[in-house]
């Protein structure tokens, strides 16, 4: 049970896909400019990197290791192809705002890296959490995003206004760069910072250290 | 000589070849059967978006769940043969569609560069145009207009009263211009511009879009900072006003019209 709630709640603190890993963030800067298409995102993303963990990892044992990454991508296409076509019947209007982003999530990191990663050495059930869980790490970065840059990119959350912004006679000089893909990266950029000063284990490794080494005179 | 590996191992080419065609036809027969069961709903709504537009550029438009009711009652739609600016029963105006039209080369021309200001390549020979009904006849016309603008074509409605001169409304409902530059052909204090505003002055084509300054009856400021986009909509609007788009249409509608009322 405990395993469970680790698999689950692991990727949103300890082990962020985008934070820690750094994996998709593509789509995290185009997306982000509004609330409502982030968290259909973050709803389309959770459940294909959930759904396609569950079927490879029932089928993990018939995989053959030469075309492993075909069949996965053929699953995680067929579930991508599957929820666009269910967003453009029941959400027409966050499914146009969304365009491309809905098919990109076939090269979505963090899809087929789970895939590989867990789903398949894994049993079906944990591998269905693992993608929850990881889709949840991606939604709770995407929903801070998406939050700092309506709010202070439009002066509104979900379309309501929350600080009435100069165009509509209000007093909040909305600040236009938010609204822009740049700015996500310095937002991702200043999560990043705080959560690995909050949690030292997550900083990397220095790769190339210089080392001092005494060279020793050849006699 | 080495051990003959069972059919059933993963690495027998017969597993691998097994494994990629089930798996290619699961797939496809998932997608094919989502893309299938949920057509009607996405036909819904693209109706239901396309009416929506057409409301909107009529200044008729109250909320979502009464575009059906208002639409079926206040909207005709007709086919008009833009060769001869008549009306025309030749297509069916519920099963017709331009886009699909403009492909095929027996329903439309391709255009030369010095006649294709609007840059649209083809045009079909038959365009879909709506009448709005009201208490004593016809209130509105709105025809459909398209043309590049800077990354895109832009589709758009445009409103005219009976008269076919004066401006109504100019709506457009895809296009892929820059947000917040070219993508202000959106903006409800953009489009106000365009109410009041007339095509002709006489049989003169006189509307334009100017970059700045503009005044009186036939000219409407462009977006600032799209320079590009406000060309494409001055072309666009300029040409399907034009004797190659509506023009004849219009002039014809109007006389029609004056006669009966």
């Amino acid at each position: 049970m405990a395993d469970k709630k680790k698999l689950v709640l692991d990727p949103v603190l300890e082990n962020n896909p985008v934070i820690l890993q750094t994996l998709g963030i593509c789509s995290a800067l185009a997306v982000t400019s509004s609330l409502q298409v982030s968290l259909i995102m973050c709803l389309a993303l959770t459940s294909v990197t959930a759904f396609s963990n569950l079927f490879i990892s029932l089928i993990r044992h018939h995989i053959p290791g030469s075309i492993r990454i075909i069949i996965q991508m053929v699953i995680i296409a067929s579930l991508v192809i599957v929820v666009d076509q269910i967003l453009k019947a029941f959400a027409p209007d966050v499914s146009k705002t969304l365009s491309v982003f809905v098919g990109l999530i076939i090269t979505n990191c963090i899809v087929m890296g789970r895939a590989e990663a867990y789903a398949m050495a894994n049993p079906p059930i944990p591998s269905f959490l693992d993608g929850i869980g990881n889709g949840l790490g991606y939604s709770a970065l995407l929903v801070s995003v998406a939050i700092v840059r309506e709010l202070f990119g439009a002066g509104k959350l979900l379309g309501v206004v929350i600080l009435p912004t100069v165009n509509n006679g209000g007093w909040y000089v909305p600040n236009g760069l938010l609204l822009l893909p740049p700015s996500a990266f310095f937002i991702i950029g200043c999560i990043i910072w705080a959560m690995r000063s909050w949690k030292p284990k997550q900083r990397e490794k220095v790769d190339h250290q210089i080392l001092h080494v005494q060279v020793s005179e050849h006699a | 000589m080495a051990e003959e590996k069972s059919i059933f191992s993963n690495d027998h080419p017969f597993k691998i070849v097994f494994m990629a065609v089930v798996l290619c036809l699961v797939g496809s027969v998932l997608v094919s059967a989502a893309a299938i069961g949920l057509r009607p709903q996405q036909e819904a709504n693209a109706r239901l978006s396309k009416q929506t537009n057409i409301l909107q550029v009529a200044g008729l438009y109250q909320s979502p769940s009464t575009v059906g009711s208002i639409y079926n009652e206040r909207i005709e739609p007709r086919i008009v043969d833009l060769r001869t600016g008549q009306f025309s029963d030749a297509v069916d105006p519920a099963t017709y569609d331009e886009v699909v039209a403009t492909r095929d080369p027996a329903m439309s021309d391709a255009l030369t560069k010095d006649k294709d200001p609007a840059q649209i390549k083809r045009k079909a020979h038959y365009a879909t145009v709506y009448l709005v009904k009201g208490d004593a006849g016809y209130e509105t016309v709105i025809i459909p207009v398209h043309g590049y603008g800077l990354w895109s074509t832009l589709y758009g409605f445009i409103a005219l009263k009976p008269d076919g001169n004066e401006i109504v409304g100019l709506q457009f409902y895809q296009h892929a211009e820059t947000p917040g530059l070219g993508g202000e052909v959106d903006n409800p204090s953009w489009r106000a511009q365009w109410p009041g505003k007339k095509l002709y002055d006489g049989d003169a084509l006189k509307i334009e879009v100017v970059k700045t300054g503009a005044s009186g009856d036939y000219k409407v400021d462009g977006l600032a900072g799209a320079t590009l986009t406000s060309a494409g909509v001055n072309n666009l609007v300029r040409y399907w006003a034009g004797q190659d788009g509506f023009g004849p249409f219009l002039k014809n509608l109007a006389e029609e019209l004056a006669a009966n009322g």
